[in-house]
């Protein structure tokens, strides 16, 4: 083995990979809360939407599960180029995203929203709780029970799949890195180090998300 | 100017054959990954089913590692870290090699559910009819653990034929590598892509269905 490892620039480069980890969170945040929202919204249109709104709720959901996320990161970049809509790798990347999680969220929620029985909305009228408290107090709590182990996954996903953004220009962890490595060719180096970087991101949000729910489902 | 050569040409049938031969590779090094991966996942969900905590810290924790990086870095590190201990592999090499253990790591976790489900009263009656382990492994446990996780296993195996798109950083021309190269010489993006999405879909979404069929009447 006649390689000299050189860790040293690497570290010199530390704070701003540290800042790109941080954008790389920012995205992969935001795309959750835009996929929690549009994926509920999906979710409810395949249940009891009209035909039509419920068969594009059922074609976003299957394109977003069925073809890969890079896929679907190069049509918000160069598809849409076609109509004359160029989009940041910024937004490129965010819509990517959040079209992925709104599809497997959506598939999740409904799973979850199936699981109560129906014969618990009625119990819960019966008992003379309005439409609103009903799903407050009674659908929500436990649809989240259900739901929240999957939206942790989709959240760690949704940071794994951020790292696509160095393939369309976007200069967050992985794009950061590869844009230092190409210019002081230590390309091992920076990215074992990008990967330590992702796999404690990754960790914390597991530990948070352990910790959140830990106060949330007491009973 | 009819002969002159142009940077651009328009979409022709020759680009079909191109992209349809990427295609092939797509496959190729999935079938590849998912057959060494789903074996070597097997192995290492039974150790960690079995063993208590030697093989959860060891493997256990490399498996973690494997699950909680991006794809896309896994490639790149191994692709550039191989030379430096001076294997020679090419892109289809290294992609398989990384695919492999990405979906050993996701195997694992799938076997060691299904060796769960399974439950330890039936194995225990299974051991004192007799059988012995290997025997109940045999004919106990992976009949019954196999229904159990099949169709998660499906979905592993879906995953990875759309993971394998990322094989394209190491400059191993597959599916969408292909797209792109024809997209910059074309300039017909939305045509393009729309045929490549619509290979992976046509894979990916009558196996998910069926997997979920399968699941439904084995659930009910």
């Amino acid at each position: 083995m006649d390689y000299n490892f050189h860790w040293r620039p690497v570290f010199r480069k530390l704070p701003e990979l540290l800042e790109a980890g941080l954008l790389t969170l920012e995205v992969a945040v935001l795309s959750m809360v835009l996929g929690i929202t549009i994926g509920l919204g999906l979710a409810l249109l395949r249940m009891k939407g009209p035909t039509p709104l419920r068969q594009i709720a059922t074609t976003w959901v299957e394109i977003a599960r069925n073809t890969p996320a890079l896929f679907q990161l190069f049509f918000f970049g160069f598809g849409l180029g076609a109509f004359g809509l160029h989009l940041s790798p910024y937004l490129i990347v965010l819509a990517g995203l959040t079209f992925n999680n709104a599809g497997y969220l959506a598939e999740n929620f409904r799973g979850g929203f199936l699981a109560v029985p129906e014969t618990q909305v009625r119990a819960a009228r019966s008992l003379g709780m309005t439409a609103v408290q009903t799903y407050v107090r009674i659908i929500i709590p436990q649809v989240l029970k259900i739901v929240y182990h999957p939206m942790t996954n989709q959240m760690v996903w949704a940071v794994l799949m951020s790292s696509l953004g160095m393939l369309v220009g976007f200069r967050e962890l992985s794009g950061e890195t590869q844009f230092f490595a190409s210019k002081t060719y230590r390309i091992f180096e920076y990215f074992a180090v990008t990967a330590v970087i992702y796999y404690v991101i990754v960790k914390i949000i597991l530990l948070a998300s352990n910790l959140v729910a830990r106060r949330l489902f007491k009973y | 100017m009819s002969n002159s050569a142009s940077f651009f040409t328009d979409f022709q049938a020759t680009d079909l054959l191109f992209l349809g031969e990427a295609a092939g590779r797509t496959l190729g090094i999935s079938a590849v990954s998912i057959t060494i991966g789903t074996i070597l996942g097997c192995i290492f969900g039974w150790a960690l089913q079995a063993s208590r905590w030697f093989a959860q810290a060891t493997i256990g924790t490399v498996l973690d590692v494997f699950r909680s990086v991006p794809l896309i870095i896994q490639l790149i590190l191994f692709y550039n870290f191989f030379p430096i201990i001076g294997w020679k592999m090419g892109p289809f090499a290294a992609g398989a090699f990384v695919l492999s253990l990405y979906t050993a790591a996701l195997v694992a976790n799938v076997v060691r559910g299904g060796i769960d489900a399974v439950g330890i009263p039936m194995r225990r009656a299974a051991r004192s009819l007799g059988m012995s382990y290997w025997q109940d492994l045999r004919y106990v446990v992976w009949p019954i653990g196999l229904r159990a996780v099949f169709p998660s296993w499906v979905g592993v195996a879906l995953s990875v034929i759309k993971d394998s798109a990322l094989v394209s950083v190491l400059g191993y021309l597959e599916l969408l590598r292909a797209s792109q190269i024809l997209i910059t010489r074309t300039q017909e993006p939305f045509i393009i892509l729309a045929c490549a999405g619509a290979f992976y879909f046509a894979l990916s979404y009558p196996l998910s269905k069926y997997s979920k069929k399968l699941e439904e009447g084995w659930t009910s």
